[in-house]
C-alpha cells in the first residue's frame, strides 16, 4: 500500500519537474538579454528606451511565433547562446540573419530564420553565429517568465533595469517559461534583410560648430565602425573632423540616433541604452527609418552619410513603416 | 520663454531658452517641463529638460514636428509652484580612497584642501536636472572659487556614489560608470532605486541639497 503510494508519488513528481518548461542556458553567448519595445517617459530621470535594436527584426519575430507584437524575446549580439530546453513541446523562431543548429539526439538540424521549429525535452539549440550583422532574435511562442520594470523586461545593464536583475543572461542560469502557446502555427516568411552603408541624416543642432573642411569630411568621406561599439553607442574612425568653435556644449537632452563628436573628432552615434545627457556638438542625426539598418552594422564596416531634410526623412519613415506593415501583413 | 524651436532629428523637438544658464531660465525649463508632462499629448514618448533647454521626443508614427510645434507654441504655462520642492542633506566622507581628485585639485584650484571642502560643505545647491545615468542630479551653484575643467582624460570607472565637481556644477555618481568630473568624496546614501517605480529618484529638478561631511566610522556605519 504504502510502496504503490510512493510509487505515485514518485510518478506525479516527474510529472510536475516535467511541466515546469525551462531553458537551461549552457553558453550565455557575448550580450544577449532580454528585450521588448522598451520604457518611454523616463529621460528626465537618466533612463533611456532600451528596446530590442533592430525593432522589424524584433516584431517580426513576434508575429512569427504567434504572440502579441510586445512581447518579450531574447536578443543576442555576434554569438548567441547555446540552450538545452527542458519541457513540452515548444515552437520558437529566430529573425536576423543568423546560423544556428538544433540537436535532437543524434541529429542536427541546419535551422532557418524566419521560420518556425519545434523544441522538445533535451533538444538543445545552439545560436552559433549573426552573420555580417549585429542583432539577431529569439522568439518562443509563449512567454518568458520575466519581472518587469516600468512595464518592459528590458535588460539595461548600465543601470541595472530591467528583468534577469538588470544583467545579461549568463552562463549555467536557468530561464523559467511561464506560458507555452500550444495553438501556434508553423510559419515562414521570404525575407531578406538587406544591407545598406549610407546612412540618411539631418542635420544636427550644432552643425556650423564644424570647420567647412569638418563639414565636407562628414558628408563625403566614409567612417569605419569601431570594436568600441555596443547597445549604447556606436564609436566611429575616419577623418578628424575639425571644431572651429568649442568642443564642449552645455549638457544637454540626447536622442537615439544623435551623433556627437567630441574633441578628438571621431563621431559616436547615440544607440537604445544611451547617457540621457551629454555635452558633445551633435553635428547630425540618424533618421528613424535607417535606425535598424544602422545598428546592424559590424565593427569594420564602412559607413558614408547622406544629408537629407526633415520633409524627405518623414516621407521615409512613412515608406519604412509601409514596409514592415507589408511584411507583417504577410505572415 | 523658449526663444526658439528647431528639430533635432526627425523625432524631437529642441527647445532652446537662451545662452545663459541660471535658476530662473531653468525654473522656466522645469515649469515647461511639469506642463507639458501634464498634458499627455498623443505621441510624445520622452522629456528631457536641462539647464536651458528642453528636448520633447515623440513618435513618428503618432505625429510629426510641425503638428507637435503647433502645440507647443500655443501651450499655456502654468504658474503654478504648488509643487514642493524637496531639501535634501547628502553625508559625504572625503577620505584618502574617496576624494580621487583632492590633490589635484589643490593644485588646479590653487587652493588647500581643508579650504576646498570648507567652501563646499554646508552650502545649499539647486537640482538643475537628471539624468546621464539614471538619477544622476547636476546641482549648482559652486563657489567661483572652485570652478575647474573635467580631467584630461575621463575615468573609464567612476566609483557609484562619489561626488564630482566641474565648472560651476556637483554631481553624484548613482552608478559606476565612465566619468570626467573631478571627485572629492562619496557618499553611502543610495540617490537612485528603480524598485521605487514612481519616485526613483531622491533628487528631483528644482529640489535644494546641501552635502554634510562625515567620517569613515559613520560612513561604514551608514544606515538608511
Amino acid at each position: 500500500m504504502i510502496q504503490s503510494h510512493l510509487k505515485e508519488l514518485r510518478r506525479r513528481n516527474i510529472k510536475i519537474i516535467m511541466s515546469k518548461n525551462y531553458f537551461e542556458i549552457i553558453r550565455a553567448g557575448i550580450n544577449s538579454t532580454f528585450q521588448d519595445l522598451g520604457r518611454s517617459n523616463l529621460y528626465h530621470i537618466g533612463v533611456p528606451f532600451s528596446g530590442a535594436m533592430d525593432n522589424r527584426s524584433y516584431l517580426l519575430a513576434n508575429k512569427l511565433a504567434g504572440n502579441n507584437h510586445n512581447y518579450p524575446v531574447i536578443e543576442f549580439a555576434y554569438q548567441g547562446p547555446h540552450l538545452k530546453y527542458h519541457g513540452n513541446k515548444l515552437n520558437i523562431v529566430i529573425t536576423g540573419d543568423v546560423t544556428f543548429k538544433i540537436k535532437k539526439g543524434n541529429d542536427l538540424i541546419n535551422g532557418e530564420c524566419y521560420q518556425s521549429f519545434i523544441l522538445e525535452n533535451n533538444d538543445e539549440l545552439d545560436i552559433i553565429s549573426t552573420n555580417k550583422s549585429v542583432y539577431g532574435y529569439l522568439a518562443i511562442s509563449g512567454k518568458f517568465d520575466l519581472k518587469f520594470q516600468w512595464s518592459s523586461c528590458s535588460i539595461n545593464t548600465k543601470a541595472n533595469i530591467g528583468s534577469n536583475k538588470g544583467e545579461k543572461i549568463s552562463d549555467n542560469q536557468k530561464i523559467n517559461l511561464k506560458e507555452i502557446n500550444t495553438n501556434y502555427v508553423n510559419k515562414k516568411l521570404n525575407y531578406i534583410n538587406t544591407k545598406i552603408e549610407n546612412i540618411r541624416v539631418i542635420k544636427g543642432t550644432n552643425f556650423n560648430y564644424f570647420s567647412e573642411e569638418g563639414k565636407k569630411i562628414f558628408f563625403k568621406n566614409e567612417f569605419k565602425v569601431s570594436k568600441l561599439s555596443d547597445r549604447m553607442g556606436m564609436r566611429l574612425e575616419g577623418k578628424k573632423i575639425e571644431n572651429i568653435v568649442d568642443t564642449n556644449i552645455r549638457s544637454e537632452g540626447l536622442i537615439k540616433g544623435a551623433i556627437q563628436v567630441p574633441a578628438d573628432g571621431n563621431p559616436i552615434i547615440m544607440l537604445s541604452d544611451h547617457g540621457t545627457i551629454g555635452g558633445y556638438p551633435k553635428i547630425g542625426v540618424v533618421i528613424s527609418a535607417d535606425y535598424d539598418k544602422l545598428v546592424q552594422l559590424t565593427p569594420g564596416s564602412r559607413i558614408k552619410f547622406q544629408e537629407v531634410d526633415l520633409n524627405s526623412a518623414e516621407n521615409l519613415f512613412k515608406l519604412y513603416e509601409l514596409e514592415t506593415q507589408n511584411l507583417i501583413s504577410q505572415i | 520663454m523658449i526663444k526658439n524651436i528647431s528639430n533635432l532629428g526627425d523625432a524631437a523637438l529642441y527647445c532652446d531658452f537662451g545662452k545663459e544658464v541660471n535658476r530662473k531660465i531653468n525654473s522656466q525649463v522645469i515649469r515647461y517641463f511639469k506642463t507639458i508632462q501634464n498634458k499627455n499629448i498623443v505621441g510624445v514618448n520622452n522629456l528631457t529638460p536641462s539647464y536651458n533647454k528642453l528636448i520633447i521626443s515623440f513618435d513618428l508614427k503618432k505625429i510629426n514636428f510641425n503638428k507637435l510645434k503647433k502645440i507647443i507654441d500655443n501651450i499655456e504655462i502654468i504658474n503654478d509652484d504648488s509643487i514642493q520642492n524637496k531639501k535634501f542633506e547628502i553625508p559625504v566622507c572625503c577620505e584618502k580612497d574617496f576624494s580621487l581628485d583632492i590633490k589635484r585639485l589643490e593644485e588646479k584650484l590653487q587652493m588647500k584642501e581643508e579650504k576646498i571642502y570648507e567652501s563646499f560643505f554646508d552650502k545649499e545647491f539647486f537640482c538643475y536636472m537628471t539624468g546621464f545615468i539614471a538619477g544622476m542630479p547636476f546641482l549648482g551653484d559652486l563657489d567661483k572659487n572652485l570652478r575647474a575643467k573635467r580631467l584630461g582624460t575621463p575615468r573609464i570607472k567612476v566609483p557609484k556614489g562619489s561626488i564630482g565637481i566641474t565648472e560651476q556644477f556637483a554631481n553624484i555618481y548613482t552608478f559606476e560608470s565612465p566619468g570626467g568630473w573631478n571627485i572629492i568624496g562619496n557618499t553611502p546614501l543610495n540617490i537612485f532605486n528603480s524598485s521605487k517605480e514612481n519616485e526613483p529618484n531622491l533628487i528631483n529638478p528644482g529640489d535644494s541639497v546641501s552635502f554634510k561631511r562625515i567620517t569613515k566610522e559613520k560612513y561604514q556605519n551608514y544606515h538608511e
